[in-house]
């Protein structure tokens, strides 16, 4: 058991953190810092134009995803290292928001299931930051329940021919390409006969419709393809096996510990240091104290959680279903904490915005982000199962359509 | 950076557990639950043979000198067995304060019977209701005797010695506690047993009437000494706390996996399916805290007070939830003196409240977080 850094490791913390400073836009420090779930604002920039520029910067000097081979634009790092790259890189980190869902799936699915010449293609570009992915699997018929979407994909000579629609795709209105998730075999059950591909954001027949989220910002959107033509050459995994490079997708989302899941206690921590109340700083009081440090607690219980995983991983370990409770645990807490920084803010709680509400409104911000993160990537209740039976090992729910041919299970609700 | 245990200290685990489970059977337990005994000697003594009794004491006072996170892997194991044995009030309370505070005869005197298991110790420090408190302690000490009662006393009707925080000044600052050594045996001390929620942990109150005493540590550094003895029990506890938890986990998946209703596993069943979620999800932040506060023990770094506190906490929390939960899980089965879940619960609660209570150190924790940010 030891906390310390090896020498190695305190090297490469040097290595980094000189670069950093160095390197690093510090005219947005402040802000950064002041950012939180929900609330990434850069007065006077272009959030997305700044992000692809330190992205680009890193990359240029190989700080890039730091754990993919350095062949496809990465450094070749140890996990550890990449902890402590996200240690150095601090509230610049934040700037990545945009990059973690092809960073952190889609870049490992195509390391999987891509030919060498494509991984050598579109990886650096992705590590990057020039070219931005998405992921296109979420369906008005299949989100928990990702295995019944609907988009269809048809093969005609070399191309497959896509026709459907996509829903809550982050991301997609300035993603360049995604990984796409769509039926081939409607004929039979339907894990069965799912296919996964990956193509261009800017083919013919892909339109993409910003949806407004009930944050009043719009991250996600619809995609509709109709007639949209995907060279065979970019399907990703055998032709009704797109089930299993999706888990693969999904495993490798777990990889994304150590990134830190926002739980929302420094900011709660430090509004209760500066709040004053009428008896003195929010923090003096009894009952502000044993909240927050239940809080800490959950948030320290998580951080060193994930300081286990990544020590496994570094003797060689796999990321395994047990990852599944950082986002379980932060997802709900965020949510708790940004409640109780309104509630201790009293009336004036109600207020919004950078103008008019207490630090910047950025409590405000992440109670309407909140609800978002308990569903994305996997509900509350979706983690709880895996949890339950993956790691526990209770039995899987009964499920009435397994070995139903997906042309014949009954249809309600959203289609 | 490397967050886990070394192989050694695993398999000093795995020794640990294979003892604990031949030695410690419900069966064992139950024989100082339902009043049989006060406490198991056979497996008190087992375990001083095992050398776990000395494990973090040095070999110059006749322990095992291993060090600390091998005590922690074996708190854990402890807690798991719900051992009915005065290990906690012995090696974390009593042993600490002397390897803290002792002198080099103290140490002599007393720490190869520990390690031997030829000494029961204690701390005796609650006079009451509340929380460790300066103030809150009025037993005199004067001209080398001790007058006042404390209770509870964790283990205290079979100890042999007690460390004894005392007050030796009026200014009412906290240098008016000092701590003091008393061989409960030499008279002048009466020990009554009292009824608690987990009889498997006796507690009791002594009565000291004019009883012989001698100081422990500087004089006016009682109190310092006590905040670092509380914190390094609370770390050791707190594994304790985390075995428990994970065995009532345990215990609840079992009986979901085994136990049918409409016709199929209740563990098939959601609403239970995410009742034990839940409890994996504290077993494991606990788990984690505690290992922060293993390496903070064993290195004595600056973080303990921190470190201490939130592994107390986090662990004192999944204990109680995961304890109260399998019960739940087990249905009136749990609920039976018959099934093995109350001794947990029991447990759990009792030692919620042995080192001060989970709000108390609620309040420590973030006192030691403001103090850190503010330096
Ligand atoms: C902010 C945000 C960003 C997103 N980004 C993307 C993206 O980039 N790409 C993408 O593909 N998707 C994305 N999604 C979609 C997301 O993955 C789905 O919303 C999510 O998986 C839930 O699916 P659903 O919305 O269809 O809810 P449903 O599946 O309809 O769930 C409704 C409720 O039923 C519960 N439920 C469903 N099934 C079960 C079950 N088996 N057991 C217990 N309870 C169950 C759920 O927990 C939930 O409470 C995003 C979503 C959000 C909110």
């Amino acid at each position: 058991m030891n906390f310390d850094d090896t020498p190695q490791e305190a090297a490469f913390r040097a290595e980094a953190k000189a670069w950093i400073q160095a390197n690093a836009p510090k005219q947005y420090e402040e802000e950064l810092r002041k950012s939180s779930l929900g609330r990434t604002v850069l007065k006077g920039a272009n959030i997305l134009e700044v992000a692809k520029a330190w992205q680009k910067k890193k990359a240029d000097a190989g700080w890039a995803c730091l754990h993919w081979p350095k062949e496809y634009g990465g450094r070749g790092s140890s996990p550890i290292e990449r902890v402590i790259w996200q240690q150095e890189e601090g509230p610049f980190g934040k700037l990545s928001g945009m990059f973690i869902i092809g960073h952190g799936m889609c870049g490992p699915t195509m390391m999987a299931f891509a030919g060498e010449e494509q991984k050598r293609k579109y990886l650096p570009p992705l590590a990057s930051g020039e070219k931005v992915w998405c992921q296109l699997f979420s369906e008005p018929a299949g989100g928990s329940d990702v295995a019944g979407l609907r988009t269809r994909a048809e093969k005609k000579g070399d191309d497959w021919i896509i026709n459907g629609q996509k829903i809550w795709t982050s991301g997609a209105h300035y993603s360049d390409y995604g990984i796409l998730l769509t039926r081939t075999d409607p004929t039979v059950p339907k894990h069965k006969g799912l296919t996964m591909f990956f193509l261009d954001m800017k083919s013919p027949g892909v339109e993409v419709r910003p949806i407004k989220q009930a944050s009043g910002q719009s991250d996600f959107n619809e995609v509709y393809f109709t007639d949209v033509k995907i060279p065979d050459s970019q399907r990703l995994g055998a032709v009704n096996d797109g089930w299993n490079v999706s888990l693969t997708t999904l495993m490798n989302e777990r990889m994304s510990i150590g990134a830190g899941v926002a739980t929302g206690f420094p900011e709660l921590f430090d509004f209760c240091n500066s709040l004053m109340l009428e008896d003195g700083p929010a923090i003096e009081d009894r009952s502000v104290r044993s909240r927050l440090a239940n809080y800490a607690v959950k948030a320290s219980g998580l951080r060193y959680t994930s300081m286990r995983a990544i020590s496994a991983l570094s003797k060689g370990e796999r990321p395994g279903p047990e990852n599944s409770i950082g986002k379980l645990v932060a997802g709900s807490m965020v949510q708790e904490v940004a409640m109780y920084a309104l509630d201790l803010q009293g009336a004036a709680g109600v207020l919004s915005g950078p103008d008019d509400a207490e630090v910047a409104g950025k409590f405000q911000a992440m109670l309407l982000r909140a609800p978002g993160t308990r569903v994305e990537g996997g509900t509350d209740e979706i983690m709880r199962n895996i949890i339950a039976e993956r790691v526990l090992g209770l039995p899987g729910d009964i499920r009435v359509d397994k070995d139903v041919p997906f042309n014949q299970i009954p249809t309600k609700g959203r289609t | 950076m490397n967050f886990d245990f070394s192989d050694d200290q695993k398999q000093m685990r795995d020794a640990a557990r294979k003892f604990l489970t031949e030695q410690c059977p419900p069966k064992a337990v139950r024989e100082v639950l339902d009043g049989r005994a006060t406490y198991d000697k056979a497996l008190w003594k087992g375990l001083a043979e095992m050398g776990f009794l000395g494990v973090a004491i040095p070999e110059e006072f006749g322990g095992a000198g291993a060090g600390h996170l091998e005590l922690c892997v074996i708190a854990e194991e402890m807690g798991r067995a719900n051992a009915p044995v005065p290990f906690s009030s012995t090696v974390y309370l009593a042993a600490e304060a002397l390897l803290l505070a002792g002198s080099d005869a103290q140490k002599q005197k007393w720490l190869p019977r520990i390690a031997s298991g030829d000494a029961i110790g204690t701390l005796a420090l609650f006079e009451g209701k509340g929380n460790p408190s300066p103030k809150a302690i009025k037993l005199q000490a004067s001209g080398g005797t001790l007058n006042g009662v404390k209770k509870p006393v964790p283990d205290g009707a079979i100890a042999d010695f007690a460390v004894v925080a005392a007050r030796t000044g009026s200014t009412g600052r906290d240098a008016d506690i000092s701590l003091f050594l008393v061989d409960l045996k030499a008279g002048g001390v009466e020990a009554k047993a009292l009824t608690n929620v987990d009889p498997t942990r006796g507690q009791a109150e002594l009565t000291f009437k004019n009883a012989k005493a001698e100081p422990l540590g500087t004089a006016g550094e009682g109190w310092s000494i006590l905040t670092q003895v509380l914190d390094r029990a609370a770390v050791l506890l707190a594994f304790e706390q985390v075995g428990g938890s994970d065995r009532a986990l345990e215990m609840g998946r079992d009986y979901a996996l085994d136990r049918i209703a409409f016709g199929r596993p209740i563990g098939s069943f959601q609403a239970v399916k995410h009742i034990l979620a839940d409890m994996y999800v504290s077993a494991t932040l606990a788990r984690s805290n505690c290992y922060y506060g293993a390496w903070a023990l064993s290195t004595n770094a600056s973080e303990l007070p921190e470190a201490a506190a939130a592994a107390r906490i986090s662990a004192t929390q999944a204990f109680q939830h995961c304890s109260k939960n399998n019960i739940q899980v087990h249905g009136g089965m749990g609920f039976t003196w018959e099934f093995d879940c109350h001794m947990y619960y029991r447990r759990a609660n009792a030692t919620a409240l042995t080192l001060g209570s989970l709000s108390y150190w609620e309040d420590q924790l973030i006192d030691r977080m403001r103090k850190k940010n503010a330096a």
